[in-house]
């Protein structure tokens, strides 16, 4: 597109992107949402990479995970040092090839990096949402990304790429809008939590509700629930790493010091670590926008809303190639739920591919650099005659 | 015994052999897919609509990167899941020798698809008679490269005997060729005089057994 400006910075970057807005459900319009609700009106934030084709039938919509954002790939200014969150995947020549791909990123519903969540404005009282925000779901998520694909003219999507519980919105994607998905990358991801994944975002969600200043989710005017949330932050690190990364990264080493401090200050690089991520993400997050994306995690269930309990029955409608992705160390996810989604997609005759991809970093292995995983999804998006 | 056949397209003569059996764009699912090479040939050359299951995830990774769907998993295991007669052939090329209960894996083949295709190693080759024969030592050639402790191969079958199994477990062989390759396997005859002594491979065109 051409507010483009194509910057080589290492070789192979998409170079300069820019943040967008896109807003529907204006009133008396109104977006209804799963549980009942209406809200309206509704802004998405999205990013794009690449061109769109005359045909419009390269278009690929990448969808994050629960504290992502629209910006997967590229940078906002020239001496921007921080590219998007996926950079290492998507441009030009990569796993995701931007000369090939008209590439979309959004930033999903209920959320606190552009698009309408609970820190935005409520029309009706001219104050954020808080807890008057209704609860969304993964389908209300994807309902607002496919107004977006009508805003764009993509009718068709070449692929929806999506790891963690951006691949539940790929997942929901390709059975709630089979004819509009050609193709569904799922990485790192389930048809539903086990209880598990639910216990942790429960213990979560608890971190940030028993901090005095989250207030009944009403704390835009004074202290912000930024303890609570670290918390929380510091609680979904332990799931995205795994027994054998933290021993390698940290084991039982010490942080600056070379004995026990015999208090408790951080003594072990692993303590150091969690804090220093809980800070970090206080400072871009909104602990509200957690609460209400992880229980749209907690509610996704792919068996239940389509299939009636029965996960053969859920992609009885799907129409999609597929191609599931898991981590031999990812204990959020593991390969059993990768490997009973394959066994639906399979009793279906779907077209599915599955590789459980040697990696020791845990869950988060989807968002590190790896040559075979980006072999793997170039083969995959290039290998389809569809474009 | 004809003419050598050049391997002119790159892939091993067997299966070349197997890919002249398959008609264009047919339904086939090959299993222990390697490196993908066979499908990939039936996908671009015969437009046949491939699925491959193999358990080493560098070789699932190659053929995805190659462009086939292909799954990771234990053939056993992941012949259970598909419905009947979905595939019109189910190629075993050259795995047969490494499955330790080959009877239901076959059963599985023919419910799912309407051919099966097997292919192995000949074991009673001239060559491997005479090795033990003469050496008293396992036979080690070019189509068995491996000592007796470090091979995969953990069945040794002749042609012969995979025809007493057809009758045993009740399946049909539909055409049957004994082929003979170099060292590199790249090209290759079909044996047509005494194939049970001259054929380093055996190919099996199999189908359930018929009314």
């Amino acid at each position: 597109m051409s507010e483009y400006i194509q910057h080589d910075q290492q070789g192979a970057s998409v170079g300069l992107v820019k943040k967008r807005t896109f807003t529907f459900a204006h009133p008396p319009a109104s977006m209804t949402l799963a549980c009942g609700a209406t809200i309206g009106p509704v802004t998405i934030a999205y990013e794009t990479c690449g061109r769109l084709n005359e045909d419009r039938t390269n278009a690929i919509l990448i969808l994050h995970a629960l504290s992502g954002d629209a910006h997967v790939a590229g940078t906002y200014t020239d001496g921007d040092d921080k590219p998007g969150w996926w950079d290492f995947m998507v441009g030009p020549g990569k796993g995701i090839d931007t000369n090939r791909h008209f590439v979309i990123g959004t930033n999903i519903l209920g959320s606190c990096m552009g698009s309408t969540g609970p820190a935005s404005i409520d029309p009706a009282t001219g104050k954020p949402y808080g807890l008057n925000f209704p609860v969304v779901t993964i389908a209300d998520m994807v309902d607002a990304q496919k107004q977006l694909m009508d805003h764009l003219g993509v009718h068709r999507l070449h692929a929806v790429i999506g790891g963690s519980v951006g691949g539940m919105q790929a997942l929901e994607w390709s059975v709630r809008y089979p004819d509009r998905v050609a193709s569904a990358v799922l990485l790192a991801t389930t048809t539903r939590h086990s209880a598990l994944a639910i216990a942790f975002n429960e213990v979560a969600r608890q971190a940030i509700m028993a901090d005095p200043n989250w207030n009944g989710g009403d704390y835009h005017d004074g202290k912000k629930p930024d303890l609570g949330l670290a918390v929380a932050r510091m609680i979904g690190h332990i799931t995205y790493l795994s027994d054998e990364s933290m021993r390698l990264k940290f084991g039982r080493r010490l942080q600056d010091k070379s004995d026990f401090s015999f208090n408790f200050d951080a003594d072990f690089q692993v303590e150091s670590y969690l804090r220093h991520q809980g800070h970090k993400f206080v400072d871009r997050f909104d602990a509200n926008a957690f609460l209400y994306i992880t229980k749209a995690a907690d509610y996704f269930d792919l068996e239940r809303h389509y299939g009636d309990g029965s996960s053969v029955a859920a992609f009885a409608g799907a129409r999609a190639r597929f191609l599931v992705l898991s981590f031999t160390s990812d204990w959020l996810y593991p390969t059993y739920q990768s490997r009973a989604m394959v066994k639906a997609m399979k009793k279906n005759g779907l077209a599915v591919s599955f590789c459980e991809i040697e990696a020791q970093w845990g869950h988060d292995a989807f968002l590190l650099p790896s040559d075979r995983l980006s072999g793997i999804m170039k083969g995959f998006l290039d290998g389809d005659s569809d474009v | 015994m004809t003419a050598t056949c050049n391997a002119g397209n790159g892939i091993r003569y067997d299966l070349q052999l197997v890919a002249s059996w398959i008609p264009q764009g047919a339904r086939v699912l090959g299993l222990g897919c390697g490196d993908g090479s066979l499908l990939y040939y039936l996908k671009t050359r015969k437009h046949a609509v491939c699925t491959g299951i193999d358990i080493d995830e560098s070789c699932v990774a190659h053929c995805i990167e190659r462009g086939l769907t292909v799954l990771q998993g234990d053939i056993n295991e992941e012949v259970r899941d598909y419905p009947d007669d979905v595939f019109d052939y189910v190629i075993l090329a050259q795995t047969l020798q490494q499955i330790y209960d080959p009877a239901p894996l076959i059963r599985e083949v023919l419910r799912i698809g309407r051919r099966g295709v097997v292919s192995f190693p000949n074991f009673s080759h001239w060559r491997v008679r005479m090795m033990l024969a003469l050496t008293g030592h396992a036979p080690v050639t070019p189509q068995l490269p491996y000592q007796w402790h470090d091979t995969p191969n953990i069945r040794v079958i002749t042609l012969s005997d995979f025809r007493r199994y057809a009758r045993q477990v009740g399946f049909r062989i539909l055409k049957e060729v004994g082929i003979d390759t170099d060292r590199q396997d790249r090209s290759g005859k079909r044996v047509r005089l005494l194939p049970d002594l001259f054929a380093t491979y055996g190919l099996f065109l199999i189908s359930k057994e018929g009314p």
